[in-house]
């Protein structure tokens, strides 16, 4: 079943009255709007629509999210004192390796480029649809395929993977890791890995292909150029993961010996491997919610993105850097090239600093509304920073020997992964919510969930730098009263207990919109890119109308006619209202 | 187009030059290969990219001053839904399921993917005006199968 999309009519320019003029549901208009298809659960099996595949993957990644949530939870009750029994080593070792893989490989990075890229970016761009919806739908069903069978390890003999998220290979190997859960592990990988690789060449070619008539890359608004960077990072870097592991899956069952010295394979060939996609996979992660901040920022700030190219540029510095550093994980191995790579690992901090100064530059001088969406991205900017900084530090080889596998470490790619995905994953999860379910969140609940979460972050992560500092390694289940640890641990294990507690207003929140819906309108947020422009929920296809692009934000001139003068760099004035052609 | 073909070939120059020179530094075969395999693939779709720009005229993608009405005529052909992504997701789980449970999932798997392959194909093939298509194609619609005419 095949329907031939037509391109959207050309607005015509009407007389703009105010942020609210877009509610008359320019993406209702006619029978686009209205989608024959089965109904039911056998809709969702059968559905190739993007937004409806999008709402799938962040449903899927939250639950996982909550479920590894849980795990660190049980992780820190253990650390909170010396010698707990809560429960054993072996399950320990399960926690925190599945935490650690549930959080990174199916929880940050589908929410972003699977969840909320897979709903925005077409939306953005102007496109009704991702460019192969099929072969999206197929990325939906491999992540969820993937998921449950990482997660079916805690049903088999032996327990689930239990060797840390990065499997490193002597004791990821068939005698030290005997078992199915750990082939499990493996196999789960390759195929969401393979469902991150189909969803890097659809946005690709989305942005690529299917962008509307004047919406020139440098018009494309940052969280989409920021998923296309991410593609590219993902093409780069899944298939090398996905290779590792199958010669990982032979070496534990097929008699090669790759990773093993015996056969006179080499071991630290894994390291080198795994980090090659291991490192890119952490700007995988980050990269997407660099793009939420950047989109979210200028909204609230009522002003145009500070420095538009120089985002641009930053991020693709990024990505091209953060391909030639992998080894600043296994400085301690002893055969990597140290200057080499820690002058990369420095660069990074170049134009990550450059996107610093344009957030701060857009708030600059704004109107600034502290609505939930901007409390989580700035909330983010002082996670970030902290994370980032200690990474730079991390990127010193004397210190990294010092800090190596210690709680420092933890407490940096912590702070890291939870300023990006959790602080500004949220933030876009707020800001476009309205969008996805055409009903509001409560601005008050946010507000409580974001200062549990901020304060319980920095009360679970600033310890653990100091205790990290005062020698106590990561992946530990227990230690003696006398290491002087333990005063440390219990803050941050109340810290974690606040985080969670956090999320219970986030739950409730989401009960109430859905009891209590408060319909959102087309625009809330009187936003500045396309997506704002469709009703809420899009219909089928998404548009029926466009306005003109003239600008990085064509939602935000077309409502405000008085300011179309005014233009950030690379646009091109807006013809007066009368010259706009009107009809085809 | 020009903008797509100078940042993929870009970041492939880039990975090129930064693998060069930890060939000469590190003297390491892994990190080498992977890099110059990274340089090839910015380089070649980048550099492909770069040669249409130059043969063919402006998209109104590409164009600051294009109206919506430069877009008209159809996109594409969507699929509106399709049970084969499933069908094939199940497949390739019970595929890789076989490495680990034993080869008597294969056959589950096989004809899974083998299904999928062929309905996916076939699905394809019919074109549109199925479930009511309102446009113009570039290929001639073919007769509907499933006998509903144009709904709308």
């Amino acid at each position: 079943m095949t329907t031939t999309i037509e391109p959207p009519d050309v607005l015509e320019p009407e007389q703009p009255d105010g942020p609210d003029h877009a509610s008359g549901a320019h993406g209702n208009g006619d029978d686009h709007g209205h989608h024959e298809g089965p109904s039911g659960i056998l809709n969702w099996l059968t559905s190739t629509d993007h937004k409806v595949i999008g709402k799938s993957y962040m449903i899927t990644s939250l639950v996982l999210f909550f479920i590894a949530g849980i795990m660190a939870l049980v992780i820190r009750a253990q650390l909170a004192s010396p010698t707990s029994s809560l429960v054993s080593f072996q399950t320990y070792n399960e926690l925190f390796t599945m935490h650690g893989s549930l959080m990174l490989y199916l929880f940050a990075g589908p929410f972003a480029f699977g969840g909320l890229a897979n709903y925005i970016v077409p939306l953005q761009v102007g496109a009704p649809d991702m460019a192969y919806p099929r072969l999206n739908a197929l990325s939906y069903w491999l992540y969820l395929g993937g998921s449950l069978t990482m997660m079916s390890g805690f049903l088999v003999a032996g327990g689930a993977a239990s060797f840390g998220w990065v499997a490193y290979a002597p004791l990821s190997n068939a005698t030290n890791s005997p078992g199915a859960g750990a082939d499990l592990w493996l196999m789960s990988l390759a195929l969401t890995g393979f469902s991150a690789i189909f969803t890097g060449v659809n946005l690709c070619a989305t942005i690529f292909y299917l962008r509307a008539p004047g919406m020139t890359m440098f018009r494309v608004p940052i969280f989409s150029w920021n998923m296309l960077v991410t593609a590219i990072l993902i093409l780069i870097a899944f298939p090398v993961l996905f290779g590792a592991v199958v010669m990982l899956f032979c070496d534990r069952h097929f008699g090669t010996h790759i990773f093993t010295v015996q056969g006179g394979g080499v071991p630290v060939l894994w390291q080198n491997l795994f980090w090659f996609f291991g490192h890119p996979e952490v700007y995988i992660l980050a990269l997407p919610y660099f793009g939420m901040v950047t989109d979210i920022i200028p909204v609230f700030s009522r002003k145009p993105l500070f420095g538009y190219k120089g985002m641009v540029f930053a991020t693709m510095t990024i990505a091209a850097l953060s391909t030639g550093v992998w080894a600043h994980h296994m400085f301690t191995t002893g055969v990597v090239l140290l200057p080499f790579f820690s002058l990369l690992s420095y660069l990074i901090a170049v134009p990550t600093g450059i996107k610093f100064f344009n957030w701060i530059g857009t708030m600059w001088g704004g109107q600034i509304s502290f609505q939930t969406p901007m409390l989580f991205s700035v909330g983010f900017l002082f996670a970030f920073l902290m994370g980032g900084v200690t990474g730079v530090l991390l990127a010193s080889p004397p210190v990294d020997f010092m800090t190596h596998d210690t709680y420092f470490v933890v407490a940096h790619f912590h702070q890291v992964l939870i300023g990006t995905a959790v602080f500004a994953g949220f933030a876009g999860f707020y800001f476009w919510y309205p969008k996805m379910f055409g009903r509001m969140l409560r601005d008050s609940l946010g507000k409580l969930h974001f200062w549990g979460l901020f304060i319980g972050f920095w009360v679970t992560f600033m310890p653990q730098y100091l205790v990290g500092l005062k020698g106590m390694p990561r992946r530990v289940a227990a230690y003696l009263p006398s290491n002087g640890w333990t005063g440390l641990n219990v803050i941050s294990t109340v810290g974690a207990f606040i985080i969670g507690a956090s999320f219970l207003f986030f739950l409730a929140n989401l009960w109430i919109s859905w009891r209590k819906p408060i319909p959102a309108g087309d625009n809330p947020w009187d936003g500045h890119a396309l997506e704002w422009f469709t009703s809420s929920p899009p219909p089928h296809h998404n548009y029926s109308q466009l306005p003109p692009i003239r600008s990085e934000r064509p939602t935000w001139d077309y409502n405000h006619p008085e300011h179309r003068k005014v233009h950030s760099p690379g646009s091109h004035p807006l013809p007066d209202k009368e010259t706009v052609e009107v009809g085809s | 187009m020009r903008v797509n073909g100078l940042f993929l070939a870009g970041i492939g120059v880039f990975f090129g030059i930064i693998g060069v020179v930890y060939w000469f530094t590190a003297y390491e075969d892994g990190g080498f290969a992977m890099l110059i395999g990274s340089a090839l693939l910015g380089i070649l779709p980048g550099s492909y990219y770069l040669w249409w720009s130059t043969h063919m005229k402006d998209q109104p993608d590409d164009d600051p001053d294009a109206e919506m009405s430069q877009g008209a005529g159809a996109i594409d052909a969507f699929p509106s839904s399709s049970i084969w992504p499933f069908i094939l997701g199940m497949g390739a789980l019970f595929t890789v399921l076989t490495f680990i449970f034993g080869l008597w999932l294969a056959p589950i798997g096989g004809i899974l993917i083998l299904s999928a392959a062929i309905g996916g194909t076939v699905e394809s093939r019919r074109g549109p005006g199925v479930d009511g298509a309102t446009g113009t194609h570039p290929v001639e619609p073919v007769a509907a199968v499933d006998g509903t005419a144009e709904s709308h």
